[in-house]
């Protein structure tokens, strides 16, 4: 059963398309990651499927409901935590608990109760009495989660979550991501713009550009269609790089590296033990020995050709080899 | 110090005149006020005692032309917080060679501003039929007395606002010129006044100020020594005021 | 939950967030009775005028700050809606099952609610100071309903301006036009005292004139069935008319499924 799908999603603003035929699928109890550039489309996609924004053309159904036309229905089955935390800073944790629960219809005791429960789950049972105004960056992102996940939703949306913390509040926020999906069996819509993010969390990934999706799959998967790990060694005697090729000649490909280093971009089939016995048969004495796995990046530049990561567009200009 | 001034005095101008939501509040209220009482409240030139030959709309001129003055130079105050809140004030520090400079710019700006909205105002009580019986010599005291009222608003917000550099200070630069303002003869002559408000005014040097311009405009002298005679010192005061302020808020 | 429900619920947070910023709070409080202080003392002898209607001029101002009172707090309310837009959180308030309706009146109930506390203030204010008040313990009901009423025709007016410009600095840069009806109106003298003809024209189609009488009405007549059906209308137009308009801003503004 997929919890949320996409056909044809389109969104124009004025004279702006910002999502442009946006298709797709999450299944029940996945982390998709929605990966993309800043202006891709992400957070107008995510707008569409928590009914915020009516699509322009196109279809999305999330929860088993339309959003067009079951609008009321969607809000019963989602929570979202969007990209800016939206918290009244006049209001304390536990007011802001108080008031989303009566919202969504829980008794006074399940408000208690399940207020209590999620912000111990956050971390934040001491400071639910303090103003809002009073938490960090990450206290409000802990507080939004908490406020998201009060009705108990089967589907979270979770818009750049982790943007502006630090990386203790970045991994927190992820263990518990991973745990909702893993225990709690929660689909979790998530967009982001950090690659590691999508990589450690994502079942599988969506890469947005411009309002369309250029690839999708697993991060594994798409990686392996850009291509295969490279491995850069460095000896310790410059004279000896003819040899570290002879030595990993059969593993993989001679490709350009880093100035004094040889590199190979190893076979599909490669195993790491073999390149290093390789190496250590011919005696030679190593510097350094790098495995370059593609990134994320690197398939976003393939699609799209240009880095998400803001580096500029074009391709980089490789190092030749044994000259 | 003359080019860190212009430069100072520049941005702020600019700034106003091109910005409806700087050059409306300074202006409207002085016109709110004039239209309001003036044209509201005329009737009560017809009181026992009330004898200014001029009429009510010039009477309510007077207030006007000062109310602005001061609060005038109350925004100034206000933008000087906000551009210690923004960091702009840091920058204008640093880059200044003649820190001086900066406050005769926002003393040239806050003049400058004020003698537009008073010209405002003055065509508008023209167009309801104020009569200025004072001379060329007289109108000319007038808009002295007027530019250091002002400078007076502008030094007092602007040393608050240089030792508290927040824009939380609004209410403290606004509302001390607020009271002196109204605790004034604003709408009948001292001498109808009763009770606690007659001993008030009796001592704001607010009322010097609105009596010394009620007398310029009526063209006659009673009151414009002693109008000057505390305006003059006050400027002075508040001059130095600011002055220690910007020391201050150098120090950090 | 039911509508009603919904609307206590974001009308309790409105409130909370309004009384939890004493500085505003305070001011609300304090200027509009230093305002009536200073006016009612400066003005004093304008009681003399032939035909003024009140035994002094404190009895003929003291229901100014009702509408004073009201016009800061219920704009307050509209600033913090704008920058509930701004923030991103009438989003979240959008996420859950908050109908439209209630989170426009929950908003206005908040400001409402702060306003009738400082009604108090200045109805006490006002006696101790020696106003007289003609229409009896009936009557302060009645003065406070109708002034709840004049800061709920504002709030909605604001709210408008809020939804439709989605900045709360927009809805601060309206304060000078609420000022200027004030201004030009009954505030100060009787319209039948207005001397100035065009400014007593625009007094007598100002429907701020008329909210101002029905509330001074109860403090110098006692029961005035003609001021008061006048000050109620207004009022009521008035706050059908904006919470129409404003209605269609908020759709326009939450465009949600």
């Amino acid at each position: 059963m997929s919890a949320i799908v996409a056909e044809a999603l389109v969104r124009e603003f004025k004279a702006v398309r910002a999502v442009e035929g946006i298709d797709l699928e999450v299944s029940d109890g996945e982390i998709y990651g929605f990966l993309g550039p800043n202006g891709a489309g992400k957070s107008t996609t995510v707008h569409i499927l928590t009914t915020l924004l009516p699509p322009s053309g196109g279809r999305a159904v999330v929860g088993g409901f339309d959003v067009l036309h079951e609008g009321p229905k969607v809000l019963e089955v989602i929570g979202a935590a969007l990209q800016e935390a939206a918290l009244d800073p006049f209001l304390t944790g536990r007011d802001h608990v108080r008031l989303q629960a009566s919202l969504h219809g829980l008794s006074r005791a399940e408000r208690r109760a399940r207020g209590d429960e999620l912000l111990e789950r956050v971390g934040l049972t001491e400071a639910a009495d303090r103003k809002v105004r009073t938490y960090s960056g990450g206290m409000k992102r802990r507080l939004d989660l908490a406020l998201a996940l009060l009705h108990r939703p089967s589907i979270l949306f979770l818009d750049e979550p982790t943007t502006g913390l630090d990386p203790q509040s970045r991994n927190a926020l992820w263990v518990e991501v991973a745990r909702l999906a893993r225990d709690d069996g929660v689909t979790v819509f998530l967009t982001t713009q950090y690659l590691e993010e999508a990589d450690v969390l994502a079942d599988r990934v969506g890469i947005i550009d411009r309002g369309r999706i250029v690839a999708e799959g697993t991060t594994a998967a798409l990686k392996a269609e850009i291509g295969t790990p490279t491995v850069q060694v460095t000896p310790a005697n410059g004279d000896d790089r003819d040899a570290i090729l002879r030595a990993l000649h059969g593993h993989g490909e001679p490709v350009a590296g880093a100035p004094g280093a040889v590199a190979v971009r190893l076979d599909p089939q490669y195993d790491l033990t073999d390149v290093v016995r390789a190496l250590d048969a011919e005696n030679l004495r190593i510097e350094h020995l790098e495995l370059d796995a593609p990134s994320l990046d690197d398939v976003f530049l393939a699609k799209t050709g240009h880095r998400l990561e803001g580096e500029g567009g074009g391709e980089l200009e490789p190092e030749p080899v044994g000259a | 110090m003359i080019s860190v001034a212009s430069a100072v005095a520049g941005r702020i101008l600019w700034k106003a005149f091109t910005n409806a939501s700087f050059l409306l509040p300074a202006l409207l209220f002085p016109v709110i006020f004039f239209v309001g009482f003036a044209g509201g409240l005329s009737r009560v030139d017809q009181l026992p005692g009330f004898d200014y030959g001029p009429g009510y709309e010039t009477f309510q001129f007077a207030f006007v032309l000062l109310q602005s003055a001061a609060m005038g130079g109350v925004f100034t105050g206000f933008g000087i917080a906000q551009d210690f809140e923004r960091g702009f004030a840091r920058r204008l520090m640093i880059g200044a060679p003649r820190r001086g400079g900066i406050l005769l710019g926002y003393a040239a700006a806050t003049m400058t501003r004020w003698l537009f909205n008073i010209s405002v105002v003055f065509v508008l009580g023209l167009l309801m039929g104020m009569q200025i019986v004072g001379n060329g010599i007289d109108l000319f005291g007038l808009l002295v007395l007027g530019l250091l009222v002002n400078l007076i608003g502008g030094f007092w917000a602007a040393g608050v606002a240089l030792r508290l550099r927040s824009t939380q200070a609004g209410p403290i630069m606004q509302f001390p010129i607020f009271l002196l303002i109204f605790l004034a003869p604003v709408f009948v002559p001292l001498t109808l006044l009763t009770g606690w408000i007659h001993a008030v005014a009796t001592v704001n040097p607010f009322t010097a100020f609105i009596e010394g311009a009620r007398s310029l405009l009526a063209g006659t002298t009673e009151n414009v020594g002693i109008a000057f005679g505390i305006a003059v010192p006050l400027a002075a005061l508040f001059a130095l005021w600011a002055y220690t302020g910007l020391r201050s808020a150098e120090r950090g | 939950m039911t509508t009603l429900g919904q609307v206590f619920v974001l009308g309790r947070r409105a409130f909370l967030r309004s009384i939890r910023q004493p500085g505003q709070l305070a001011f609300a409080l304090v200027f509009p009775l230093f305002f009536i202080i200073v006016i009612a003392s400066g003005l004093d002898r304008a009681s003399a005028l032939p035909g003024f209607p009140a035994n002094s001029y404190l009895d003929f101002m003291l229901a100014i700050p009702f509408l004073h009172g009201a016009l800061f707090t219920a704009l307050n309310s509209a600033i913090e809606l704008g920058r509930d837009i701004d923030t991103g959180f009438l989003n979240r308030l959008a996420l859950t099952p908050a109908r439209g309706i209630a989170i426009m009146l929950g908003n206005l109930a908040g400001g409402v609610l702060l306003a009738l506390i400082q009604f108090c203030v200045y109805f006490a204010g006002g006696m101790l100071l020696g106003a007289g008040f003609e229409a009896g313990p009936l009557g302060v009901l009645v003065l406070f309903a109708l002034g709840a009423l004049g800061a709920t025709a504002i709030g909605a007016t604001a709210m408008t301006v809020a939804l439709r410009t989605g900045s709360p600095e927009a809805v601060q840069g309206i304060f000078p036009l609420f000022f200027v009806l004030l201004f030009l109106s009954s505030m100060n003298i009787p319209r039948n005292l207005i001397e100035t003809g065009w400014f007593r024209w625009i007094a007598n189609v100002n429907p701020v004139s008329y909210q101002i009488e029905g509330l001074r009405s109860l403090v110098v007549d006692g029961w005035n069935g003609q001021a008061l059906a006048l000050g109620f209308g207004c009022a009521l137009g008035v706050t059908a008319l904006s919470l129409t308009v404003a209605r269609t801003a908020f759709a326009s503004r939450l465009t949600r499924t």
